[in-house]
This record gives structure tokens, sequence and C-alpha cells, in this order.
């Protein structure tokens, strides 16, 4: 069994990968093709064009300001947030745990359109009006819920009598969070925060409904894809494709680097 | 309670509660309650707010049920949001399970971090793909015409297939990653347990492994389903003229006859569906709330 | 129904690491064969080559003297108990006793009365219908015995089942086991870093050290016949002397080391670098020397066991000579401080082939 059908799993492996990544391939080969409609068949010749397009529009650059205030605002929201709910979360036990944490994960599972539609109505019957602001609270209303579910799985490994015997020490409440809970956290914060803020900014639903007169990235997008569409689109994912790659390949050369360093370490010690 | 206080002090207990409560209350329960609430008033001109016509009404919910156009969206909705959610997990389960047992630990990150780049692409761009692609002169109709599959181009963007397409390639890796966890955690030996005893292939799957990646396809299943349900960029992009989703209207709504009222009783419905998804899920699947999210 | 297990010169590499090397032995139909050895001496990947999951690099495994070279898991008489149990926790302890029945298309009647014999053959009547999670340690691993012979095996594989067990349980399981095994007659095969177990349970025990077979033998000859200094030291105590062979004289020798020449029985193999092998119960502490083997020393420290009292005493070398005296009240136990001589029996002494070299050879 083994031998026949790894070979079977390893082509769909390379099949699935493929599906996900030409996309994306063609998507980007359109961006250089100068023909006015975004497609790489048939081909008219190689262009900047539409780069050079895409740096003069000004309202793109504002969409991409806005993009990056409202993930930072999102970010500094959530995570505290978040993780002040799973340790909330921690120290409850039973129904109330239960009912929590219902509450807690729901957000999640709300279709964005319904968090944005809600956002808008609840803000608006107390006269506060839409924009980028509601946008924020509108993604921190479930972008929280990541960081609660991140920072709980780290709390689980979290041994609390650390806490008892800095208390027991002498620590005061302030210090044991600052030195024993939170450098405990950090890694848990740290994807948090990751995960906050490139959820903000694939972030459409929520911020279609609650942005009010403000652009950000994927609206921007959606109404040009809406009012005729250019392959200046198609240059701007080339850019963030590009942008997504380079950061992927330090990551991973990062890692690879750390890996090596550990095998070495293993080694010294072992002999 | 008494815990939280004895470990971080009055102070910062208030803090931590504070947080919680603003989150839960202001940004979740009260929104939705207004959203509620504001689905059974009627649309009415600003001056005539308040006023002796605004009083609750079933009117907004009665359009929908008069309106047969509305009933199917909804239902078609629902229908290829299903078909969706189960051609991912026929896609991503084997996908899962090899990658779960059979790949070396050495690849994986870097096989993860490849797998991971459509998702940090954003849904808008992933689906302009696809626009791209399927249109009527677009690479694949080139592709199929020179190896010689079809004759003339295919019409991809017509019915529900094109917005099928687009929603399994968008969200297809919200089933691969719950699966491969749940497989994952899998004790091999129960596998091998499972051969050694006879068991063929099938029916290690069958009994041994999708049992225990119940949770994981739940947590797949919702997901894939509420976002196919929810989403509004690949409708918009890659559905046609007789193929409209639900999000459709409650944007025309909200939008275009800035009727608010009904827009929020269109998003409850929206809302309650996925609800009924989620419940449905969990009696069929057996699992809890803190085995889907994970 | 039950096969004899021969394993022909059967080498596993991993890599460049050679897990097995050159194996060969030959185990019997019913006997109780155990693999004894510490970690990473190749005695799990034996067992996964018998079971099918790994196929030998050379050599030939057969089964009831047929090849299984194109045999997988599921196509060979064997059944494997795996070291956490591997039960299925998703079903019921009948479906996971039948579940062998299941995938043989046996319909679901017969499986469960056949699933309820093997549990009163376990002793765990009634258990039929709780979920594994319901069971005690003792409890799931005899569900998992009776799992594995549901499938009417001809071979049992049991790779450490008792490692998770307290000692206790450990111990009545041993028993257990090994009723289990005599009652059914199936060949079993055991593997164990546990000498107490291998020497308890074992018709035969096959010492493994760096995938070599060091010896294999009964377990009293094992014991008492060790083949060279590694099996000698990893079953059981000794005081190891360092030093040479002087002379030979038939079956036994003269071996001269720091603390002074004594006599012993010749190991078996090459002796060209030998040390003397002691167990601690064979010496013997007296106020009188004797006219061989017999070694002046101090005591130094007296241990409690419970069933028997270690004495340790140092000579003029300052070597440490470990005796224990049965706790019966027939010897009279030496104060600390006090002058004795600690003598042994020629035949109770061992030359054998050193330990490391056993090590460095393989």
């Amino acid at each position: 069994m083994t031998q026949k059908s790894d070979w079977l799993f390893r082509l769909y492996l390379w099949l699935f990968l493929a599906y996900m990544l030409l996309p994306l391939v063609i998507m980007g080969g359109a961006a250089f093709n100068d023909s006015r409609f975004p497609s790489v068949y048939p081909w008219q010749g190689f262009t900047w064009t539409w780069f050079i397009e895409l740096w003069n529009d000004a309202r793109l650059l504002n969409a991409f300001r806005n993009t990056i205030f409202v993930a930072v605002a999102v970010v500094a929201l959530s995570v505290p947030i978040g993780t002040a709910a799973a340790i909330l979360l921690n120290s409850v036990a039973g129904v109330a745990r239960t009912a929590l944490y219902g509450m807690m994960v729901a957000p999640i599972l709300i279709p964005g359109a319904v968090i944005g539609i809600s956002t808008l109505l609840f803000w608006n019957t107390v006269s506060v009006a839409p924009g980028l602001h509601l946008s924020v609270l509108g993604q921190v209303s479930y972008i929280s819920a990541f960081v609660m579910l991140l920072v709980l799985a780290r709390l689980q490994s979290f041994d609390r009598s650390l806490e008892e015997a800095a208390l027991d020490l002498g620590a005061s409440h302030a210090q044991v969070v600052r030195r024993i809970l939170l450098p405990h956290l950090y890694p848990a914060l740290g994807a948090g925060a990751a995960i906050a803020f490139f959820q903000s900014i694939e972030n459409f639903n929520v911020t279609l409904f609650t942005r009010g007169p403000y652009d950000t990235l994927t609206v921007y997008v959606f109404s040009k894809v809406r009012s005729g569409i250019t392959p200046t689109i198609n240059a701007l994912a080339v850019i963030l494709i590009a942008v997504t790659i380079i950061a992927i390949i330090l990551v991973e050369l990062r890692r690879r680097r750390a890996e090596r360093t550990s095998i070495r370490t293993a080694a010294v010690t072992q002999t | 309670m008494s815990d939280l206080l004895r470990r971080y002090g009055l102070p910062l207990t208030t803090l931590i509660c504070i947080l919680v409560v603003f989150w839960l209350l202001v940004l979740v329960i009260l929104p939705n309650l207004y959203l509620f609430e504001n689905s059974f008033r009627p649309y009415l001109p600003v001056v005539e707010m308040g006023g002796p016509k605004d009083v609750y009404t079933l009117k907004n919910y009665m359009t929908f049920v008069r309106s047969p156009i509305h009933i199917t969206v909804f239902v078609s909705t629902i229908l290829y949001s299903c078909v969706v959610t189960v051609i991912c997990f026929l896609i991503a389960y084997p996908l899962a399970y090899y990658l779960a047992k059979k790949v070396s630990v050495r690849s994986l990150p870097t096989l993860f971090l490849i797998l991971t780049i459509p998702l940090w692409v954003s849904e808008i761009m992933r689906s302009f793909a696809w626009f791209i692609i399927l249109s009527l002169r677009g690479p694949l109709n080139f592709l199929l015409i020179n190896l010689d599959i079809i004759e003339r181009p295919i019409r991809w963007m017509t019915g529900f297939r094109s917005v099928i397409i687009g929603l399994v390639y968008t969200y297809v890796l919200f089933m691969l990653f719950p699966v491969y966890n749940a497989i994952q955690s899998l004790d091999t030996n129960q596998i091998e347990a499972a051969e050694d005893l006879g068991a063929p292939w099938w029916r290690i799957h069958w009994r041994v492994v999708l049992p225990h990646a119940k949770p994981g396809i739940a947590s797949g299943s919702v997901m894939v389903f509420m976002l196919s349900a929810g989403s509004i960029l690949v409708p918009t992009l890659l559905a046609s003229t007789n193929s409209r989703w639900f999000t459709e209207i409650i944007q025309q709504w909200m939008f275009e006859s800035l009727d608010w009222n009904t827009g929020s009783a269109y998003a409850f419905l929206l809302l309650i569906l996925c609800t009924v998804f989620v419940t449905v899920v969990m009696k069929i699947f057996r699992v809890k709330l803190s085995d889907i999210a994970k | 129904m039950s096969a004899s297990v021969e394993l022909q010169d059967v080498c596993a590499d991993f890599g460049g690491f050679r897990a097995v090397d050159h194996v060969s032995v030959d185990i019997q139909a019913g006997e109780f064969f155990s693999f004894l050895g510490p970690s990473g001496c190749g005695k799990t990947t034996i067992l996964r080559m018998v079971s099918g999951f790994i196929s030998p690099t050379k050599g030939v495994v057969r089964i009831g003297g047929r090849d299984m070279r194109d045999q997988r898991p599921n196509q060979r008489p064997t059944a494997l108990i795996f070291q956490n149990l591997a039960l299925f926790p998703l079903m019921p302890v009948w479906e996971n006793i039948a579940f062998g029945l299941e995938v043989r298309g046996i319909d679901r009647k017969a499986r469960r009365k056949r699933a309820e014999e093997l549990l009163a053959l376990v002793d765990l009547p009634n258990a039929a219908d709780k979920s594994v999670g319901q069971l005690s340690g003792g409890q799931r691993q005899r569900v998992a015995i009776a799992r594995a012979l549901a499938v009417e095996p001809s071979v049992m594989l049991l790779d450490e089942p008792l490692s998770a067990l307290d000692l206790k349980l450990r111990q009545h399981m041993r028993t257990e086991l090994r009723t289990i095994q005599k009652r059914t007659q199936v060949t079993f095969i055991y593997i164990t870093h546990d000498q107490g177990e291998a020497l308890a349970m074992s018709d035969r025990v096959a010492v493994m050290s760096h995938g070599r077979l060091q010896q294999a033998a009964p377990p009293r000859a094992i014991y008492e016949n060790p083949a060279n200094g590694f099996v000698a030291s990893f079953v059981g105590e000794n005081n190891i002397f360092s030093g040479r062979l002087a002379e030979r004289n038939g079956t036994h020798g003269t071996f001269v080391s720091d603390d002074g020449a004594f006599h012993g029985r010749l190991g078996p193999g090459d002796l060209s670098d030998p040390k003397l092998y002691v167990r601690p119960e064979h010496v013997r502490l007296t106020k009188a020397a004797t006219d061989h083997n017999s070694l002046p020393v101090q005591v130094t420290d007296i241990a409690f066991e419970g069933n028997f009292i270690s004495i340790h005493t140092q000579d003029k070398a300052g070597r440490i000579i470990v005796s224990e005296a049965r706790n019966d009240g027939s010897s009279a136990v030496p104060a600390r401080g006090e002058q004795m001589f600690a003598i042994f029996d020629r035949d109770r002494a061992m030359i054998l082939s050193d330990e490391a070299r056993a090590d460095q050879a393989a």
C-alpha cells in the first residue's frame, strides 16, 4: 500500500499546490500585459504602464494609509481585549465558563456582513456617524476572539503555581503580571498581533458597511472592479504578493538558520 | 472571580473585566440586539421616526416571505454553500491526511508556508484571479481548446458554477487546516493497529481516521459554510445575472434602497441561517462548540 | 494455532544507521520469547519487521516457515500489542475487540459473541459496552490482548506493553500474560528493557545491544552463564574486576588483577580482553580466609533492602565490593568498619569478554 499510494499522494500534493498558486501567477502575469482588459491571453507585449498608473493614483495611497491606520488600531484594541478575555475565561469554571466561551467565539461564526450592519445600526442609534472608527470597532468584535483563542491555548501550558510562588515571595500583583504571566504569553501575543493585523487588512465585509465615505485597500479594489476593470488591480496584486513572498522567504530563512544552530548545539552537547 | 482577585489584585481585575465587558456588551451583544430590534421597525423618513408610525411590525420579514425571488436566492445560497462545503472537504481530506501522516516532518513547515501564500493575498485578489481565468477569452478556455478538449470557448461565468469554483478556491484552506490538525493529533499507532488487525485502507479511514477527525471536519465545515454564505466579494465578481447571492440583496437594501431596517431583517435571516447550520453540524458530528473553535 | 518465527541474518538500516545488525534467531511455535535490551538496541525494530511495518534491508523473516517478504501487516498471521496499546478511543470495548472480525466480514451478532468470550478469557466480563476511557490501566491492557487474540493470530507481538503500569499491577500482569499464553498456546514475542519481566515470563530470552544479538537462551542460562560482559552486567548486578587471564585450565582459569589472583569459570568465545564478574549474592563475608578467591576487605556501608541486606566493603586497592546476604537470620551481619574476607566460589566467578568490547564490535 505504502509505495504505490505515496506516489499518488505526492502527485495530488503537487496538483493542489499548482491549484493554489497558478491563479496567482496568472493574475500577476496580467499586470505586465499591454492590454486594456486584464488577461494573459492574447499576449500584447510587456509593459510597465499599469504600475505607473497605479503609482499616480492618489486614491490608492489614501486607501493604503487608511488600511494601515485601521489595522494598527485593531491590533491595539483586540490584543488587550483578547488577552483579558482569555485570562478571565481561564479563571472561571463550569457553566459560567461554557457560557462565556460561547459568547466569545460566537463573533467568529457571524458573517462579516451581519457584524458590519449591526455595528452600523448600533452606533447610528447613539448618533455616531459611520467611518473608519466604526470599521475598527466592528473588526475588533471578531478579531478579539482569534487573539483570545491563541492566548487561551498558551495559558493552558502555563504553570499557575509560578504566580503563586511569585506572590509568596512578596511580588506585587502588577509585578506578577509583568514578570511571570506576560513573558509566558509573549509568543501568543506576538502571533495574535500578527493575525489581528493581517485579518484587518484582509477585511472587506465588515468595512464595507461601516466605512462611511472612507476607502480601505479592499474597498478601493472592490470599487475599481465594479467601475471598470483595468490591469492596475493586477499591478497592485503583484506588489502585495511580492511583499508576501519576500516576508515568507525571510521567515523561512530565519527558521532554517534557527534549525541549523539547534542541530549544531545538539551536536556540541553530545560530544 | 475571587481567584482572579487573589492573583492579580483589584485594579488589574477591574481592568480585565472592563475590557471583556466592553467587548462582549458594546461590540457584540448590543449591536446584535439593535440589529434584531431594527429589523422589526418600519423604514421611515427621518421626520417620522419616533412618531405614530414607528411601531414594531413584521413588515420587513413579510417583504422577504412575499418575494419568491428573494426566497429562491436565499435557498440557492444555502444549497450552493453546502455544495462548496462538501467539495472543499473532498479536496482537503486526502491532502490533510497526507500532510499529517505521510509527509516528513522536516518538509512540513516549508509546505505550510507555501500553502498559506494564497491566504495572505486578500480574498478580493483571489476571486479576481478566477475572474481572469474564467473569462470567455481567458487562459482556461485557451488551454482547453489547445488541448482539443473543447472546440469553442465555454461561457464559465453563467449560473452558479463560477461562484462555486471561486468559493472553493478561496475557502478550501479553511477546511484543510482544521482537518489537518485533527488528523495530526491521531496516534499513528491507531492506524497501524487497525492495519495489523487486517483492515484495508478504506476501512481504516472509515472506522479510525474519519471518526477521529470529526471535530476538525465540523470546524472546517462551519467556517467554509459561514464564509461562503456570507461572502460578498466572490459572488459580486464571479456571479452572473442568473446567479444572485443573498448578500447581494442585503447590499441592495443597505446601499441602493437605503432601507436599513429591511436590510437588518435580511442580515438577521443570514445570522439565523448560520446559527442553525452551526447547531446542525454540532448535532450531526456530536461535537461541542469548544471542539469547533480551534 | 501457533507458528514458528525465523529471522535469518536480518539487518535494518535507517539512513546510515544500522538499527539491527545481522540477527539470526529461531523462535519455536508456542514459545514465549523475549527480546531484552536497553532502549535503542534494535528490539522494537525487530518486532516491527516481524509485524511487517518495516522491511528488512537484508535477510529474511519467516513465519511458520513462509517467507514474509511480500506480506503486508494486514496479511501476516501476527497481532501486535502496541506500547501505548493503541485502543480505538471512539469505539466501545467490544467493538475494539471485534474490529479484526468486522474487517473479516463476520456478522455483528457473531462478533459480539466472540468479543464476550474473549473478555471472559482475559477476566473482564461485563466490560463490553464500556468506553475505553472508563477502564483502568490494567483493564485496558487486557482489552488490548483480547483485541489481538480475536483475529486468532499465530504469533503475538508485544511491545513493552506493561511499561505504563505501576509496579504492583505490572507484577500481576506478568503472571496474567504468562497464563494467557499457556492457555492459548500462541507464540509470544515480547519486547522489554525490564530484565525482571523477561526472566520471569519467558521460555527464552534474547539479549540485544547496539543492534546485535548478544545471547539467546533460557532465563536461567542467561543469568548463570552469560555469554559476555554485556549480558552479565545488563542482567543482574556484578562486581567487576579488570586484569588479565594468566592461565587456562580446562573449563576454568586464573585471573590476575590489582586486587589479587582469582580462579573463575571461563566464558565462551574470544577471551583476549577479559574481565572477572562476580554477582553480589555469590560474595560471602567471613572472618577467616580460604585458600583461594579470598580478599581482605573492610565493611564501609550496610544497606537494608528488605528481603536482603547489601553490604559494601572496600579492599586495600580501594575497590568497592558488594555482597548481598539474605535477610533470613542465617548469617550474622557484620558491623561497619569490621575487617572481613570476601570469598566466592570459583564456579560462581565468571571470566568473560569485556562488555565494552562487545559494545564496540556492534
